[in-house]
């Protein structure tokens, strides 16, 4: 199987996943839930089938039924979305509601004022930073710098398509979603450094005959069998979470799974290849330095 | 066939099963669980800075940190969390408490507590009383309010009374009149009782009032997240399900493709949960529900180290070793891969414990303990134990370990 020799094409997919992503997040943006945009979030179960059109009723008497985004889950339960409420309103409101409804319970309440919010993203995108650079680093002392860059773009472009399906669909993101984006960064990167490291040593008995791009192939398809088994048995853990574990942790857990899996493939598809072509490039540019030095 | 190493093997996969079965009780007891597993209320409290005024100071925090103490005691929630976070806010946790709203609104009551005369001059401000305490009185046992102020509203307090003997002082939480006391006589020790409740419980809420009122800076609620008992419980029931489907699909899996190794890894995964979940409970770590998807992230990790290794001993059957070298041999071999890809997740975890905060700090230290404990297993038991079943000598044929 020569996985290495067709790395165009799965360059190209790459770029295909890549490109619906990106144009979307740069018109829609991202669908930031309460925990960036600051705001209140309500779960009330009610005993029968909530009315939507009568609950907006009641946040009209309070100006807020144009501003609300009202969603009916499992067990009866309602989500209200709104912006951020005082104690004093929220505490009215659920009279209001218990009025309208009767015996009603307010199972979770959230609310994010505006600076929190902001302080969230700010640190969401440091800790990203960081966490690459810091990756960067030990790769670099550990493997060499064009190791740790090839990690790190495959690693990148997996980011990128997760946070753009998010964008995409608008599916709404919560604090949930940074943790599950750096999850993936280190299961990635994991996932990514076992073949690295398989290269280095083949690398070590490299015979002489053997051309470094074959190398390479040889190399993913001896660790083949591992990633695939090891993104497998997180699928498992995953997919059981994502079917059983609830509406709670849903975004977190779908956000894993996608990156988890697109992860173990561009591991196996591009990181390596990535690195072979900064190799190839890299004789390239020597070979040239030397011809026009004669 | 090697009886006594067999019966070493028999002893060692004995010993994890009894470990994993003794633990089972204490662990689930005494494990914290967080907010959203048991409900509770989260809130941050920030300070408002006056513009113009003076900034807000670390000290400042800390008084209202001991003020929110105070209040929080009388609510009799059995573990509450309070404390600063920077030099501006303060972060307090009540888990499992029963009755969020009445406890949001006690925290949340953050006015600024004035006495003014009856012509509305401030006398004396919050920052001046000290404490105050309900008591009952030792003269004739009737229930009464305690003051004492700083040494600075002494001072204040010791003015406003010797000019208005016989006159009203008004106590305001912001424009709220809350005690209309008479002064008797001039008060010059800082230490005032204000009587006529009808019962302790009154004097109670009063004394409690008065020093919500003692904010030394105005607090406003930034964040605030209450998460109702049954949500909580309901969410803990639906991960535990989540978690054993998971579980059993992985072990399923590591039997029916590794086969012999297969069995040894589910040993030492055994073991390792054991490990995890114990340092869990001695670190005396809060499980979160994203801190329960680390925990399970990281047995995929734990898995992948036994994976790693039997994949290293399978090409080393393959390349013609013995069972023996080969075991030697793929293990060593393994470890580099497993070492570095561990090093590398525990760097973005630390990131994440770092910089996170609350939910996510869980999740950070389950999936740290985890990679560790992972590593631990992985170099030290899987190891001896593979070993151990090949010397045993039951298990030699080299079809059992998938080659």
């Amino acid at each position: 199987m020569n996985i290495v020799g067709r790395r165009k094409i799965w360059y190209g997919i790459v770029l295909l996943l890549l490109i619906p992503g990106l144009i979307s997040l740069m018109l829609q943006g991202l669908n930031m839930g309460i925990d960036f945009r600051g705001g209140s979030l309500l779960q009330i179960q009610m005993e029968q089938q909530p009315d939507v059109a009568k609950i907006r009723t009641v946040l009209d008497q309070y100006q807020l039924g144009a501003s609300s985004y009202i969603q009916l889950s499992e067990n009866n339960n309602v989500l209200i979305r709104t912006v951020s409420l005082e104690q004093d309103k929220l505490n009215q409101i659920m009279e209001s509601m218990r009025g309208q409804f009767g015996k009603i319970e307010l199972l979770r309440d959230e609310n994010v004022g505006p600076v929190i919010g902001k302080e969230l993203a700010t640190n969401a995108l440091l800790a990203l930073g960081m966490a690459m650079l810091a990756i960067v680093g030990y790769m670099t002392y550990r493997f060499e710098f064009k190791f740790a860059i090839a990690g790190i773009l495959s690693l990148f472009s997996v980011v990128l398509i997760t946070t753009g399906i998010y964008s995409i669909f608008q599916i709404e993101i919560d604090g949930s979603f940074v943790a599950a984006i750096l999850t993936v960064i280190g299961y990635c990167i994991h996932d990514t450094i076992v073949i690295f490291d398989r290269i280095r040593e083949n690398l070590q008995r490299k015979k002489r005959d053997e051309a470094l791009e074959d190398l390479v192939n040889r190399s993913v398809l001896e660790t083949m069998t591992r990633s695939i088994n090891t993104v497998l048995t997180v699928v498992f853990v995953l997919g059981a979470l994502l079917v059983f574990g609830g509406e709670t942790i849903r975004v977190f857990t779908l956000a894993m799974l996608i990156g988890v899996v697109l992860g173990g493939c561009s591991s196996i598809f591009n990181a390596s290849q990535l690195w072979l072509d900064f190799k190839l490039w890299e004789k390239a540019q020597r070979v040239k330095a030397k011809t026009n030095a004669v | 066939m090697n009886t006594k190493k067999t019966l070493q093997l028999v002893a060692m996969i004995l010993l994890v099963v009894v470990a994993a079965a003794l633990s089972y009780n204490p662990i689930s007891k005494s494990i914290k669980l967080g907010l959203d597993l048991q409900g509770g209320l989260h809130v941050v409290l920030q300070a408002v800075e006056t513009p113009g005024g003076p900034e807000v100071t670390r000290e400042q925090i800390l008084q209202v940190q001991s003020v929110m103490e105070q209040r929080v005691n009388g609510l009799g929630v059995t573990e509450p969390i309070i404390q600063p976070q920077g030099n501006n806010r303060l972060v307090i946790e009540l888990p499992g408490v029963q009755n969020p709203e009445e406890a949001i609104n006690l925290i949340g009551r953050t006015a600024l507590l004035t006495f003014r005369t009856a012509d509305g001059t401030v006398v004396v401000e919050g920052k001046d009383l000290k404490k105050a305490k309900e008591a009952l009185s030792p003269r004739n046992n009737q229930p009464e309010v305690l003051l004492e102020m700083t040494a600075e509203g002494t001072k204040k307090f010791a003015d406003a009374t010797q000019a208005n003997v016989g006159k009203q002082i008004g106590i305001f939480l912001d424009n709220d009149l809350l005690q209309n006391p008479r002064v008797n006589e001039p008060i010059l020790t800082g230490q005032a009782s204000i009587t006529g409740y009808s019962n302790l419980e009154e004097a109670r809420n009063i004394a409690m009032l008065l020093n919500s009122g003692a904010l030394p800076v105005k607090m406003e609620i930034v964040e605030k997240r209450t998460v109702g008992p049954t949500l909580g419980a309901d969410s803990l029931e639906k991960s535990k399900i989540a978690g054993m489907i998971g579980i059993g699909l992985i072990f399923a899996f590591m039997v029916a493709y590794y086969r012999l190794p297969g069995v040894v890894a589910v040993i030492s995964l055994v073991l390792y949960s054991v490990i995890v979940l114990g340092a869990l409970t001695l670190l005396k770590a809060t499980l979160t529900l994203p801190g329960i998807a680390g925990f399970l992230l990281s047995i995929g990790m734990a898995v992948d180290a036994n994976v790693i290794i039997y994949e290293r001993l399978k090409e080393e059957l393959r390349r013609g070793k013995t069972l023996r070298v080969a075991i030697e041999d793929g293990f060593n071999r393994a470890m580099h891969p497993v070492v570095d890809s561990n090093v590398t997740s525990l760097i973005a975890v630390a990131v994440l414990f770092f910089l996170g905060h609350g939910t996510i700090k869980g999740f950070a230290v389950t999936l740290g303990i985890g990679v560790l404990a992972s590593l631990f297993t992985a170099i030290t038991f899987t190891h001896y134990l593979l070993r151990l079943t090949h010397s045993s000598g039951l298990f030699n044929n080299s079809k059992l370990y998938g080659a």
